[in-house]
């Protein structure tokens, strides 16, 4: 088996006695592409804030290739490797849609350029900022925006932001890529279109996905692996078709 | 010659401008007979963009609320002044020049070093919290100054030596000249946009790796460093320094400055801080003894009728016919015929129709494209 990408153990968060995970064990192997469902509220979210850093764990710990994490701060967790999307879209929408991109770039170790070099002008800045641009443009192709590259973000449909926001989290050059909800709000069309974009940057860039999910279309269609959280807890776990059938995930979903 | 095309103009016309205007006062410095109220006038505008681009990087283009620029201009003042004072005295052959060099930037540094600590609480606290903690350190930094017993001057202000008069307009926009080029290079530069990423999404900047703290830092320090340099030059245009003049409504007026010149807009702030500064300079001379006052009621009046006129609903319309973007491509686009447009290059949304087309298509458009309707008021919000 490829080695392990994320790791975590008992990682779990209460907030004022609600346990909103509890727990949780997972074991993401480089290259797969890893799905977190469960019904509203179930905590998948949640997860997603705890090894980005927004929240620190209350319990348990969690790895990046080895290393712990645990109650890093978000930009020295970026930096290390992990990159995401949000669910209610955050882009920067007073800038154009490569500058978007070029923000995500904005830490990458061959575009280094300090702010001195930038005020005097030096022959880096003019570099970098060419180098960096034909990077972002490279990566907007990914995503298929690069002819809107120049329009300001905001203007965008709502399909593309996310597309965007998937490059922007490309851009910082993750191991491990945490889409939330990649698919809500879009058209069957422009669902079939991102499912295409997730599995080339998975076979061609070798980037570890994990993702949530609602439409299990998506989810069945796309991942290796799954999760099912449910209040916090693991309903199940394995492979799409196995972990979906399950009785107990059936209930959560059905009830009965 | 290809070369030059490619210079985008227009990001170097404010050089140009300030830079033709710096050497006609060469010029006049050089010929010496500028009158008293032209000098001062001058370097008042220089002192005031100065300011005003210093502030609009924090307030326009990090977008924290600072009411506190005058304190900074406040610390660089009496540092900048107070040094320059002794060093006059200590080195009597020591040139002027090298004292005022000497003094603008130790003025500016101090100026820096309170930036940088005001700069600490701004990265918890945000919006009108961090106002009110930057509008008290501009107020204690006055008040020390002001009560120091004897170190910096008296309740009367503090002597400060002066450079010549007709010099010091051109010195004043050689300094505004360095502060557009560091500011201007700082914000078209990859630091700028993570600076801007951070006003329009803290939290997906975070996310994406930008280093807030870090940012957020140099940028308060970096405002804070103008500011004491122009606090330095306001020093060396009077005799005295009063500490009075560095009170709160100094910070507000800069700030109107700002927000007048539209936020994140560096020309913007030039055009308006000439403006400002010229529209007091008149006031002084006409408003005597107890409605000097009134001055102040200017930039309430200002700012309202700004935020009014930029977010109130019903001037939209009149924000939309009036607005000089608009204005100049009415003159200069082409006239519109509907009867001569083919069909398939036709702009639909161009072609006017007595159905509001907005309501028709509302349902399944998405936003975002050119038939898509107005966000409503709230929405934008």
């Amino acid at each position: 088996m490829s080695k392990v990408v994320l790791k975590t153990e008992n990682l779990g968060i209460s907030f004022g006695g609600l346990k909103a995970v509890q727990d949780l064990n997972l074991e993401i192997h480089e290259g797969q592409l890893y799905g977190l469902v469960g019904p509203n509220g179930a905590g998948k979210t949640t997860v997603f804030n705890m090894i980005t850093g927004v929240y620190k764990p209350t319990t348990g710990k969690f790895w990046l290739d080895g290393e712990n994490l645990t109650g890093k701060k978000q930009e020295t967790i970026n930096h290390k490797g992990i990159a995401r999307t949000f669910q209610n879209i955050r882009l920067f929408n007073n800038m154009t849609v490569i500058r978007n991109v070029l923000v995500g770039l904005h830490n990458q170790k061959e575009f280094r350029c300090s702010m001195l070099e930038s005020i005097l002008r030096l022959p880096r800045h003019f570099k970098t900022e060419k180098a960096m641009r034909e990077r972002a443009k490279e990566i907007l192709r990914i995503v298929g925006l690069e002819e809107e590259r120049n329009n300001l973000s905001c203007s965008l449909p709502y399909g593309k932001q996310r597309k965007l926001e998937i490059a922007r989290a490309l851009a910082t050059n993750p191991k491990l890529l945490c889409l939330d909800e990649p698919a809500a709000g879009m058209n069957p069309h422009e669902t079939e279109e991102l499912m295409d974009i997730v599995r080339r940057i998975s076979s061609e860039y070798k980037i570890t996905i994990l993702l949530i999910e609602h439409d299990m279309k998506f989810v069945s269609g796309l991942c290796d692996e799954i999760t099912v959280l449910n209040f916090g807890t693991v309903l199940a776990q394995g492979t799409p078709d196995v972990a979906l059938n399950d009785p107990e995930v059936i209930k959560a979903y059905i009830g009965g | 010659m290809k070369a030059l095309m490619n210079i985008k103009w227009k990001h170097y016309i404010n050089y140009v401008v300030v830079g033709a205007f710096t050497i006609y006062l060469a010029y006049m410095a050089f010929a010496g007979d500028m009158p008293r109220s032209q000098t001062t006038l001058y370097t008042d505008i220089g002192v005031t963009i100065i300011l005003a681009v210093s502030l609009s990087m924090v307030v326009g283009f990090l977008g924290e609320l600072s009411l506190g620029h005058a304190g900074f201009m406040c610390v660089g003042a009496y540092v900048g002044g107070k040094l320059a004072a002794t060093f006059t005295e200590m080195f009597t052959d020591l040139n002027e020049y090298i004292i005022f060099v000497i003094a603008l930037t130790v003025g500016g540094l101090a100026a820096m070093l309170c930036g940088f600590i005001i700069g600490l609480p701004a990265l918890r606290l945000r919006g009108d919290y961090l106002a009110i903690v930057t509008l008290a350190f501009g107020e204690i930094v006055r008040i020390i100054f002001l009560n120091s017993g004897g170190v910096f001057g008296d309740q009367s202000g503090m002597k400060t030596p002066r450079l010549d008069r007709q010099i010091l307009p051109f010195i004043s926009f050689i300094l505004v000249l360095v502060t557009l080029f560091v500011t201007q290079n700082i914000i078209r530069s990859k630091h700028g946009r993570a600076i801007t990423a951070i006003r329009d999404s803290e939290i997906a900047a975070k996310a994406t790796g930008i280093n807030v703290t870090k940012y957020k830092l140099m940028v308060f320090a970096i405002a804070a460093l103008f500011a004491g340099i122009a606090g330095v030059l306001s020093s060396y245009t009077e005799n005295k320094i009063q500490a009075a003049t560095y009170d709160y409504n100094y910070s507000i007026e800069m700030l109107v400055i700002v927000v007048l010149g539209g936020m994140g807009s560096i020309n913007g702030a030039i055009v308006a801080s000439v403006l400002i500064t010229y529209i007091n300079n008149v006031l002084q001379t006409q408003l005597q003894g107890n409605m000097a006052v009134l001055k102040n009621l200017i930039y309430a009046i200002v700012l309202i009728v700004i935020v009014i006129y930029n977010n109130a609903p019903a001037l939209k319309g009149f924000r939309e016919t009036y607005n000089i973007k608009n204005l100049f491509s009415k003159i200069f686009a082409k006239k519109h015929d509907p009867s001569k447009v083919h069909d398939d290059e036709a702009k639909w949304d161009r072609v006017p129709t007595k159905i509001d087309i907005d309501e028709v298509l509302s349902v399944d458009i998405q936003t975002g494209s050119p038939y898509a309707p107005d966000k409503s008021e709230k929405e934008k919000n």
